[in-house]
């Protein structure tokens, strides 16, 4: 008669020594595979007596379950350790870079007209666009521009050559003529240039941004820049309504209520009265702060459209009146994030359009605020 | 223009300083650029007299003096040899900080005597360049008068005076405005008109056009010319005017007092008999005062004696019949020039004197003979001499008509509720006369202001001097909003198309509109009407037909400066011609492959990354991409002919172009290639249809798996691998969903002149499993289509 109890402390010596699962398995066959010794043992219960099994029976099955389960056990175990092995060997350095991606960004002017937009757009103004090349009309004479007045001198035009009509065709020197588009009564222009701001009736609420051009270079002027013109016309409107929304549009803009605004008379021959806005900014530091300091800067000029341009675009002085105003985007851009130099604003350095650029993500919008 | 504090208070009684009439300027609409006020700087030096200079025991050089000042008896160690008892002279208490030498005086023993202050030169107060001594001032001043007093220093104040107003050009003007703010009582007394002693004896004859409308004159006799006084050259030197005589001086002092030019000739000089104002006739030429000679135009004014044109009407005078000091008979002259043909003579003489200035802007017609009269006044009191009677020639234009102006009109233009009588007296302190009552009133502007003619130039007057500070800030009232937002289709999506490239790793910039000629013509461009008259640089002469050459120069710049790495894309304008339909926007991109070495081997296609990066903006946009047409090699000559393609609807509806650049194109840019590139039309995608309702399609999902089959077909090698794709995929527009190729192979096993392609395609069945035989069936149309359109066989 085999000795059960040497039997299983084999056993279990040599569950606790098999290093792997083969080896684990190998123990497995020897103990309980169909010649093991388990096997073996209680197959040999069949042949014993009634008294013999009803003894042996209990301790040979016994020994059985007892041998199963210190196998699975160790199983559990060495399967962990395998695991665990195979893992160690799978590890790669996360310290390696990753495949390379470009880090895009939008350009600082955009964005500002953007948020400019944001702005406006709460204020029910809609936007209006009209061609960088214009003729006299547009960009003067409906401006109330007299001819070979002065004031046109100031504007550095850049001219092309006549044409065979002998008109003189430009490159618009402020967004003004879309002014004349949008209020230009009957003027239709939806069929050749679907694109550009068409004559519409008051009441009239639009911005129009866009790339202007004057014959200049320094610090901080550029051949090319960016303005953004505002109008609104309906029976009522007057300076006070012109004065609220370009103080609300600075608060805004700047995101401070701090900043302070002063208006002034000026001169401008599409506006009367006329008026520039100065904000209070400090300059002791080299460069401008906007919402600090005793300093006034320039900002902003506008007023109510001149009579004049009224007639001319078909609408009677004497029943719509409204005002007008045009800001510098770069301008108010580089105040507000602190860019020093205008030329650099079109020069497409990398290294800057990194630095002032903005996320594709940060759309500005009133609800996260502008920036 | 520039004046002086003193000058002003010729004109305004007022006490206040010049800060203060700085800011009443600046709140009323002249806009002040500076303000130089030596007397800030001076404040702390005052007039100083020395009562006793001894010998300083332990120098030879220096003197120890006693000095009377404003803080009492002072000893001071002074070093200037002109140090000497009874010296009127300046002083500088101990803290005072020194301009010119930029030292801030201590208590200080110099040689072991104690200096309680210093003794200044007047390179010290930095009003000399140089001197060698302390300053000698005029013994009646009192001592503790303020140096800059003392030294008749005062301050200039510069400011910009915008077109509309020439009467701003002279200090009377200026005043008048000054008075009507509150700053002080306007006080310029009418001029008296000086009783001719004789006719005239010069004829003043005027062509009859409208170069010079009007012409006024009177000899005077037996003056006697020679520097002016000490008073007139200092008014004069502080605004930066250089004294020239009497009777020239007297001419720029009216400029600037009244903004009324006027010209003296030494009458001895005048051949004829008359003076002539007309248009000038070709080869004329005016030897000018400034020395030069400048060649006459018809267009321009010129005045002529019998012996021709002796000087440029309303510009320069001519210089042989200027005064000197030996003039003892003087014609003066007050005349009244055309604007707009002074502004051309200034334009085409390259002249902008202070005369030339005024007329182009319109001086006052109602004070040319008022001028006359101030001149000849001066003139008599600073030369002497007889005048003769004044001599009118024409007639100066009329001033504004009448305007009707009911003040309430104040309010509803300005929002400024001030009262009729206050609007009413601010233009009367203007200048502005009134005629009737409440709703009839009409408003007569003076002859100086020819710029006001209409209501709303009358409100701006009353808000002007009432100040905008008291404007009103009122809310815009609300509109009824469009429902659908406020940007256009096309709007919307230049601002998508923004966000989605610089997420997918694109720079934006934004580049000149125009770029040099021969670059737009690489591109398309470069047609005449396109061209820039006035260029600010040769290389930006022409209107970019393209983004692309912009860009590549950007591109090209970045490179230089060691950065070759770039993804730039922009949305701007190119132009195809003058007209506005022929201006359109483009998206355009630039991409110089320069990606840092990977450790992992992967080599990345740039040109199919640019693929990539661009059907996921036109998705972006808007644009229908599933039925776009790759039109391979039929984009445009700028693009390399193997390497591009367009997007398209059709051959007149492109969408987009995209590829790599022709390498002639980057030669002649300068930049290594490869570079890659794409340009979208926006206006060309187009508009989405206007629905109702922002409901979408149900979505229908099949409960039946989709199964792929593989195909590998064998082609020639001029097949595009789309064609065969969009075969295959047509072959059973019903169960399949997409067909992909995932393989291109030439090599053994595939013969010469052909390639394979392998191509996924991915089966959907619609409403049953599909069975064996069916999924045969289809596999037979796949193949059969693929051979009917490019002639495909299965591989073997």
């Amino acid at each position: 008669m085999t000795d059960l109890t040497a039997l299983e402390s084999d056993l279990a010596a040599q569950i606790a020594a098999a290093s792997d699962l083969a080896a684990l398995d190998a123990v497995r066959v020897w103990a309980l595979g169909k010649t093991g010794q388990i096997s073996t043992l209680l197959k040999s219960l069949g042949s014993m007596s009634p008294d013999e099994r009803r003894e042996q029976g209990p301790k040979i099955n016994g020994l059985r379950d007892r041998a199963s389960a210190l196998i699975a056990e160790r199983k559990i175990t060495l399967e962990a350790a395998a695991l665990e092995a195979q893992l160690a060997a799978e590890r790669v350095d996360l310290t390696l870079p990753a495949p390379p991606r470009r880090k895009g960004s939008v350009h600082p002017t955009m964005q500002v007209m953007d948020e400019m937009v944001a702005i406006f757009a709460e204020m029910g103004f809609s936007v209006a666009e009209g061609p960088d090349i214009e003729d006299d009309f547009h960009n003067f004479t409906g401006l109330n521009f007299p001819p070979k007045h002065p004031a046109r001198e100031m504007h550095d035009t850049f001219f092309f050559a006549p044409g065979e009509d002998g008109e003189r065709k430009l490159l618009r020197t402020h967004t003004s003529p879309i002014q004349v588009r949008v209020m230009q009564q009957g003027q239709n222009q939806k069929n050749e240039a679907p694109q550009w701001a068409s004559g519409r009736e008051p009441p009239i609420r639009v911005i129009g941004p866009g790339r202007t051009y004057r014959c200049d270079s320094d610090r901080t002027h550029t051949p090319m820049f960016h303005q953004m013109e505002g109008l609104v016309i309906d029976r009522n409107i007057h300076m006070g309504h012109l004065k609220w929304t370009l103080e609300t549009f600075i608060k805004r803009f700047f995101e401070t209520d701090s900043v302070v605004t002063r208006f002034r008379p000026h001169h401008f021959p599409f506006t009367e009265p006329s008026a520039e806005m100065d904000v209070q900014c400090d300059r002791s530091a080299g460069s401008i702060k906007i919402g600090e300091g005793t300093d006034w800067l320039e900002i902003l000029g506008g007023g109510m459209v001149h009579p004049n341009i009224l007639r001319i675009c078909g609408l009677d002085p004497d029943t719509w009146q409204g005002f007008a105003f045009g800001l510098g985007i770069d301008r108010l851009g580089m105040l507000k994030y602190g860019m020093p130099d205008l030329r650099d604003v079109f020069a497409a350095d990398s290294r800057w359009l990194e630095h002032y650029g903005f996320s594709a993500f940060a759309a500005p919008n009133l609800a996260s605020g502008l920036s | 223009m520039k004046f002086t504090l003193s000058w002003l208070k010729d004109h305004l009684d007022t006490a206040a300083t010049a800060a203060e009439v700085e800011d009443a300027m600046t709140m009323a609409g002249l806009e002040v650029e500076h303000v130089t006020d030596p007397a800030a700087k001076l404040a702390a030096f005052s007039v100083a007299k020395i009562v006793e200079a001894v010998q300083h025991p332990n120098a030879d050089r220096l003197r120890v003096c006693q000095v009377d000042t404003k803080d009492g008896r002072k000893e001071i160690v002074c070093g200037a040899p002109n140090a000497r008892p009874g010296l009127t002279t300046i002083y500088a208490p101990l803290g005072a900080y020194i301009p010119g030498s930029g030292v801030t005086l201590e208590p200080r023993a110099v040689r072991g005597v104690v200096s309680n202050g210093m003794l200044c030169s007047a390179a010290e107060l930095e009003t000399a360049t140089e001197s060698d001594g302390i300053l000698e001032l005029a013994d009646n001043l009192a001592v503790g008068t303020p140096a800059a007093q003392a030294l008749g220093l005062e301050a200039v104040i510069d400011f910009e005076v915008t077109p509309n107003r020439p009467d701003w050009l002279g200090v009377a003007g200026i005043a008048r405005d000054l008075a009507a703010t509150g700053l002080g009582r306007f006080t310029t007394a009418p001029v008296e008109p000086v009783k001719g002693a004789f006719p005239c004896p010069i004829d003043i004859r005027l062509d009859g056009s409208d170069a010079c409308p009007a012409f006024s004159g009177r000899l005077i006799r037996g003056v006697k010319n020679g520097p002016s006084p000490a008073w007139l050259q200092a008014r004069l030197k502080a605004i930066g005017l250089r004294p020239i005589s009497t009777l020239v001086d007297i001419t720029n002092l009216i400029t600037y007092d009244r903004a009324r030019p006027l010209h003296v000739y030494d009458a001895a000089t005048l051949t004829g008999g008359f003076i002539e104002a007309r248009l000038g006739r070709e080869g004329e030429q005016v030897a000018a005062l400034d020395g030069e000679t400048y060649a006459v135009t018809p267009e321009i004014c010129v005045i002529a004696d019998g012996s021709g044109a002796i000087g440029l009407g309303g510009v320069m005078g001519g210089l042989s019949t200027g005064c000197s000091d030996a003039t003892t008979d003087v014609f003066v002259e007050s005349a009244w020039f055309d604007p707009i043909r002074t502004a051309q003579a200034g334009r085409s003489t390259g002249i902008s004197s202070d005369a030339q200035y005024r007329f182009a802007r319109g001086v006052d017609p109602g004070f040319m003979v008022t001028g006359l009269e101030l001149a000849t006044r001066l003139i008599l009191d600073l030369c002497g001499g007889e005048p003769s009677e004044v001599r009118v020639a024409g007639q100066v234009p009329a001033p504004s008509a009448p305007i009707a102006f009911d003040p309430a009109y104040v309010e509803q233009l300005s929002g400024l509720d001030i009262g009729a009588d206050r609007a009413l007296e601010i233009l009367t302190v203007l200048g502005f006369s009134m005629v009737g009552q409440g709703a009839t009133l009409s408003v007569q502007p003076p002859t100086w202001r020819r710029d006001v003619d209409g209501k709303a130039d009358l409100v701006e007057e009353v808000a002007r001097i009432a100040g905008y500070g008291a404007l009103p800030s009122t809310s815009l009232p609300e509109l009824p909003r469009a429902v659908g937002g406020v940007l256009s289709v096309r709007q919307s999506r230049a601002r998508a198309g923004r966000r989605a490239l610089a997420a997918l790793g694109w720079s934006e910039a934004v580049t000149w509109s125009f770029t040099a000629r021969r670059f737009a013509e690489l591109f398309g461009g470069g047609q005449p009407q396109l061209v820039l008259a006035n260029p600010i640089a040769a290389e930006l002469d022409c209107m970019r037909p393209s983004i692309l050459p912009t860009l590549i120069e950007a591109a090209v710049r970045n490179a230089k400066r060691g950065f070759a790495d770039v993804a730039l894309f922009e949305i701007g304008p190119i132009f195809s011609g003058d007209r506005p339909q022929d201006q359109r926007t483009a998206v355009t991109g630039v991409l110089v492959p320069h990606p840092p070495r990977r450790w992992d081997g992967v080599k990345i296609d740039d040109l199919f990354a640019l693929k990539s990066d661009l059907l996921t903006l036109l998705d972006e946009l808007g644009a229908p991409t599933a039925s776009l047409q790759t039109a391979q090699g039929a984009a445009a000559s700028w693009w390399h002919p193997g390497r591009s393609a367009r997007l398209q609807l059709g051959p007149r509806a492109v969408i987009a172009e995209f590829g790599a650049l022709h390498p002639s194109v980057l030669k002649a840019l300068d930049v290594d290639g490869p570079v890659y590139g794409f340009e979208i039309f926006l206006e060309a995608i187009p508009e989405p249809k206007r629905k109702a309702v922002k409901t979408r399609p149900a979505l229908e999902l099949s409960p039946l798996m989709p199964l792929s089959r593989d195909f590998a077909f064998v082609v020639e090698d001029r097949i595009a691998a789309g064609d065969l794709v969009r075969a295959v995929a047509g072959a059973d527009k019903t169960l399949i969903a997409s067909a992909r190729v995932f393989d291109v192979y030439a090599g053994p096993g595939v013969p010469e002149g052909a390639k394979s392609l392998a191509v996924e395609v991915s089966v959907q069945p619609r409403d049953h499993t599909l069975a064996e035989a069916e999924i045969e069936a289809l596999s037979a149309k796949i193949v059969a289509a693929a051979g009917k359109a490019v002639g495909a066989k299965l591989r073997g």
